[in-house]
């Protein structure tokens, strides 16, 4: 598409907002994607929505498509897909605390950890529930902790935020490490699995020999939850994304969505215009913590081990970078840093003990870069737009006189 | 039969009253390392309100610069205490020249280019986790990067095995100075405590009394009227990015001659720490900084004695969380910029 | 308008997939298996898992090595027909094993693995092998209850740590003639298992214990509580970063006791980190043989280090097994449970759980700024 770059081009350019305006490489390649998206959100709604399940099928399809390039040569692609497919979750849960509510959250895996440790708890360690029957219980319990956790420390300054809930994150680790009842350092294993409902098998491309064969060694039997076979895992995350993204649009659209807005962008303001910002901000975190409980809950099905060491502070940090890489309040942008996050590192497992350096180094680059992230959120593309609009109004004006 | 767990969780308190002063003093001489750094992670908060994550690392360097240092000016275990002395304020020296190098390193590349643009300060946030994560993995993979150029063998001291804990070639003796209630006071803890006091009462005289210090109040208080008046911001965010790095390399030191060994990840922990320590004083407050190092150092070492060492750290967050219910913005809760001249 | 365009190609995109899905073939006829003459079997794979890069890769890269050697030797011996090595970096890390598990298992040329080196990763990793049938040798993981999983496929060439923690209690008590005890640990799986082994063997000399956390660097509150406690030795169980540093700091103020710690902290980084002259170290691993060690020296270009000799005998109990024909994963998996031969480090044989039998523990001592060659603890 990169021929179709309508001609606003160079105004777009000149308005960049933020302020950089070099007319370099960086900010064309910005403009282009820019343009994309813009002629994405002008198709009608029909067209939009093909194209939605379109997608939504193909990622359905990826792991048994197995395309050469984007799949994973030196570790299982359905195990990458599917901690993938739980990133995107958790960041989605963590965009709507960051992202539409402004509030920094350094602690996020902690109520990752809540989640997988009720499933644990009540499937294996404690009792023998299945593993369907503990997910309201384990985000109910992820929202109490969320709620409990936000009542004191969000009435804090907001830069404060950001060390309480490290330290959040931090206590719940360190008391999964130091509790026999919840497994210490060792952890719980034989965590109870989703049910099986055995339903087709389909069998997977390989592309060894430069074209698509299919391979009869490897068959994924649909909704087979075992031990080898990540596939059917995938699915079911994949899953509860799409239902999650759903919630996520409608929220988003609400009166809750645009008080978040106000809290976010002026406080004080939005306080005086009758919001009650704590309490909005409060349920952003229950909100947050619920997606981020779900994404638990999801790991502990299987895993089918959870211990403290897969909670570790620095997942915290990598999944707020996956919020902010992406576009911190675009739901779609948390959906990119994610899959940066989750996937690349383990596409290039030749770099090896390089990988962190590298992501390090992206991770500034991107911030200078992109400081927006990779897709800034809605309102700022419609206030750029209608900017551009003003622009071309004036332009005309100039040269009707 | 009362299950061991819940055993462990009374509070032990006769360990504590019984040993309070051994587990005081240490606790203040570990609290003043923290302080040490919680100053960079306060001055630029100040300055910037932004938080400088990569502090820790700035910190991290200084420590690897003492055991080089030393390993360079040839101390091994026979070095005698007066050799000693001589090293370790070259290798302070040197540490705080490396810290203060690091600093400005990170305030040219992962600060400035986004303060140009006036970034959102989240995206600050990340760019300081990028820095922080290249440099802890550029000191972590020194030994491939010395492989490159051949000098493997050449610096194998100072490369070699480079994801381990790497010691101090010297050990520095601990003579007991004087006796308070159980605890003989060491030469160690004098210094380290001695040392960080004094760097802490350098640093507030001069950004009370010297013209560059009013420029780091001005710009804290207010960057725009600073700018108004003719201070150069650029210069004072360097300045103020400079001390931290000193004040840190400085805080390397200490923590050399107390704990004796450093590793590339050693930052990251202490760093947080540090920050908690800095906010719990109230952050921008360079007084609050000492006293929340000095209270977060002495509570964990109490805590330590009273519910068993494994939950000192948790022991640290809840009474950070405390202090903030109720006092929201830290003990001295005062901004750089508020401070009188 | 532009949109017409943008779904015409992506039209154009979907009948293509359409027309590769149904022109394209079967690798079927690619996966066959009496293709190849020769007795031995040819182009087979054994796999390595455990951490080469990260916190742990020293440890890994031990193995490794270990591995290596016996490879080489092998493909010397079977220059017309080798065996190659895959290697799966787990890093240690339970997440990143179980794909890299999946993995492992789905490759039909690979028929055994050495590893996996953790305890965790095992943990995670066990169910995956034991049911795709594929055999695992850990050089390493000494975690007592992963043998009662259960899994047919799980063996060990080490004793675990309930052989370990009796040894060392015996250790500190005989050998030491230590009267009171102090136990810490490092709330690690390894850590804690092998302290509380160790505290229920000594039972009564036992007068206190603490908990530190791994990456710990102060530990200025457990030095007093030592010191308090006023003890003839100190158990640490934990890795060997923590145990230099704790050792140099009980040292620093005025300690005088012993300082004995388990596997974790045989490695040179104990002294590196500041570990102090006068420590042992116990270990379920026997000191490297020399030829061995030259061996080892010439291919790796480093010394070997803790598990590498366990690594060169687990590689062997696989490598003799594909070397007598077993080209199979269950056929190498009958191989290994009916295995009965002499390794460098101990005589080798599995029982039913996948235990080795015969394991002795010794104890190495650290002096003048090494780790001497351990003895057997009687």
């Amino acid at each position: 598409m990169s021929d179709e770059i309508p001609p606003v081009e160079i105004n777009a350019d000149r308005l960049t907002p933020v302020g950089g305006g070099r007319p370099s490489a960086p900010v064309s390649l910005r403009s282009r994607l820019r343009s994309m998206r813009d002629k994405m959100g002008r198709l009608p709604k029909p067209v939009k929505i093909i194209l939605m399940v379109f997608a939504a099928l193909l990622a359905y399809a990826l792991p048994i498509i197995n395309p050469p390039i984007l799949s994973t040569p030196d570790t299982d692609f359905g195990g990458v897909l599917f901690i993938v497919s739980v990133y995107v979750l958790v960041a989605l849960g963590l965009n709507i605390v960051v992202g539409y509510a402004g509030l920094l959250d350094l602690g996020y895996v902690g109520f990752y950890a809540v989640g997988a440790y009720v499933v644990a708890v009540l499937t294996s360690q404690h009792a023998s529930w299945p593993w369907l029957a503990t997910i309201p219980i384990a985000v109910m319990v992820t929202m109490v902790t969320g709620v409990i956790l936000g009542a004191p420390t969000l009435r804090v300054r907001g830069d404060y935020l950001a060390i309480v809930t490290l330290g959040f994150g931090e206590i719940i680790r360190l008391t999964a490490v130091n509790s026999d009842w919840l497994g210490a350092a060792a952890g719980v294993p034989k965590v109870g699995k989703p049910p099986s409902i055995e339903l087709f098998t389909v069998p997977h491309l390989n592309w060894d020999s430069g074209v698509p064969l299919i391979d009869l060694h490897r068959e994924t039997t649909a909704l087979k939850f075992g031990v080898i076979d990540i596939v059917p895992y995938y699915w079911l995350v994949l899953t509860v994304v799409i239902i999650v993204l759903f919630g996520d649009m409608l929220i988003k659209d609400s009166r809750v969505g645009r008080a978040w807005e106000a809290t976010r962008e002026d406080e004080d303001a939005a306080e005086l215009m009758g919001v009650p910002t704590f309490k909005f901000k409060l349920l952003a975190f229950a909100m947050g913590a619920f997606v981020g409980g779900l994404a638990g809950t999801m790991f502990a099905g299987r895993q089918g081990f959870v211990s403290p060491q897969s909670f570790p502070l620095l997942l915290s940090i990598l999944f707020l970078a996956a919020v902010v890489v992406g576009g911190q309040g675009n739901r779609w942008g948390a959906v990119v840093g994610a899959i940066i996050v989750g996937y690349l590192p383990e596409r290039f497992r030749g770099f090896e003990e390089w990988r962190v350096l590298i992501f390090g180094l992206a991770l500034m680059i991107l911030a200078i870069y992109r400081p927006q992230g990779i897709l800034p959120p809605r309102r700022r593309a419609q206030a750029r737009r209608l900017d551009q609009k003003l622009d071309e109004l004036e332009g005309e004006e100039v040269a009707g006189v | 039969m009362v299950h061991p767990a819940l055993v462990q969780m009374f509070p032990d308190f006769p360990l504590l009253f019984d040993h309070f002063f051994s587990f005081t003093v240490t606790g203040l001489a570990n609290g003043s390392v923290y302080a040490l750094v919680a100053l960079g992670y306060t001055m630029v908060y100040g300055v910037l309100q932004l938080i400088n994550f990569a502090h820790s690392e700035v910190f991290m360097y200084g420590t690897f610069a003492v055991v080089w240092t030393v390993y360079f000016l040839g101390g091994d275990k026979q070095t005698s205490v007066g050799a000693m002395v001589w090293m370790l304020a070259i290798a302070m020296v040197v540490a705080m020249a490396t810290s203060a190098g690091v600093a400005l390193l990170l305030e040219r590349f992962a600060y400035r280019p986004l303060i140009k643009r006036d970034a959102p300060k989240l995206v600050a946030l990340i760019s300081a986790i990028g820095a922080s994560f290249m440099l802890a993995e550029t000191m972590g993979l020194r030994s491939e990067i010395a492989g490159w150029f051949g000098l493997s063998d050449k610096l194998d001291f100072y490369v070699s095995r480079s994801r381990d804990t790497k010691g101090l070639t010297i050990d520095v003796p601990q003579t007991t100075v004087f006796t308070l209630g159980d605890y003989g006071v060491t030469s160690t803890d004098i210094l380290v405590i001695g040392s960080a006091l004094l760097m802490m009462i350098f640093l507030d005289q001069y950004v009370r009394r010297s013209r560059m210090g009013r420029g780091i109040r001005a710009v804290a208080q207010d960057p725009e009227s600073a700018a108004l008046m003719g201070v150069n911001s650029t210069r004072v965010v360097q300045v103020t990015f400079l001390l931290g790095g000193v004040m840190a390399g400085a805080a390397a030191t200490l923590y050399m001659i107390r704990i004796g060994a450093t590793k590339f990840d050693a930052g990251f922990i202490l760093g947080v720490k540090a920050f908690t320590a800095a906010v719990m004083g109230g952050i921008g407050n360079l007084r609050g900084a000492l006293l929340g190092g000095l209270v977060l150092g002495v509570a964990e070492n109490w805590g330590s004695a009273l519910f068993g060492t494994e939950w000192k750290d948790i022991v640290a967050f809840v009474l950070l969380v405390f202090i903030l219910l109720f006092r929201p913005s830290g003990l001295l809760g005062e901004a750089l910029g508020k401070a009188r001249a | 308008m532009k949109h017409p365009h943008t779904l015409a190609r992506l039209a154009a995109a979907a009948a293509a997939t359409a027309l590769a899905l149904t022109a394209c073939g079967t690798t079927d006829d690619s996966g066959g298996d009496d293709g190849d003459s020769g007795s031995a079997a040819c182009d087979l794979k054994i796999g390595y898992m455990g951490a080469q890069t990260g916190d742990y890769a020293n440890l890994g890269l031990n193995m490794l090595g270990g591995v290596n050697v016996a490879l080489d030797e092998y493909n010397t011996e079977h220059s017309d027909c080798k065996v190659t090595l895959e290697k799966y970096d787990s890093q240690g890390d339970p997440e990143k094993a179980t794909p890299l598990a999946t993995k492992a298992v789905q490759d039909d040329k690979l028929i055994g693995l050495v590893g996996p080196s953790f305890s965790g990763e095992t943990e995670a990793t066990g169910p995956t092998f034991a049911e795709a049938g594929l055999v695992t040798v850990s050089p390493s993981a000494t975690n007592p209850a992963l043998s009662t999983n259960g899994w047919d496929t799980f063996h060990r060439v080490l004793g675990n740590d309930d052989t370990q923690a009796p040894a060392a209690a015996t250790f500190i008590t005989g050998t030491l003639g230590a009267k009171k005890v102090f136990v810490v640990d490092d709330a690690s799986e390894y850590g804690k298992g092998l302290a509380d082994g160790v505290a229920d063997s000594l039972g009564g000399a036992v007068t206190d214990r603490d908990t530190v956390q791994q990456k710990q660097t102060d530990f200025s509150a457990t030095v007093t509580k030592v010191k308090a406690a006023d003890v003839d030795a100190l158990f640490y169980g934990g890795y060997y970063a923590e145990a230099g540093l704790l050792s140099k700091q009980l040292k620093a103020a005025g300690w005088t006791g012993t300082f004995v710690s388990g596997d974790g902290s045989l490695d040179p980084g104990f002294i590196q980190a500041g570990g102090i002259d006068g420590s042992f170290l116990t270990c379920p691993c026997a000191p490297s043989p020399d030829d061995f060690a030259a061996k080892f020296k010439e291919l790796n270009g480093a010394d070997p280090g803790t598990y590498s000799a366990e690594a060169y005998d687990a590689a062997t109990v696989l490598l003799s097994g594909i070397g007598e024909g077993n080209d199979t994963r269950e056929a190498l998996l009958d191989w290994v449970n009916n295995y009965d031969a002499d390794g460098i480090t101990k005589h080798i044989k599995f029982d039913e759980t996948g235990e080795v039998s015969g394991v002795s523990v010794f104890a190495y001592e650290v002096k003048g700024g090494k780790i001497l060659p351990g003895e057997p603890i009687e």
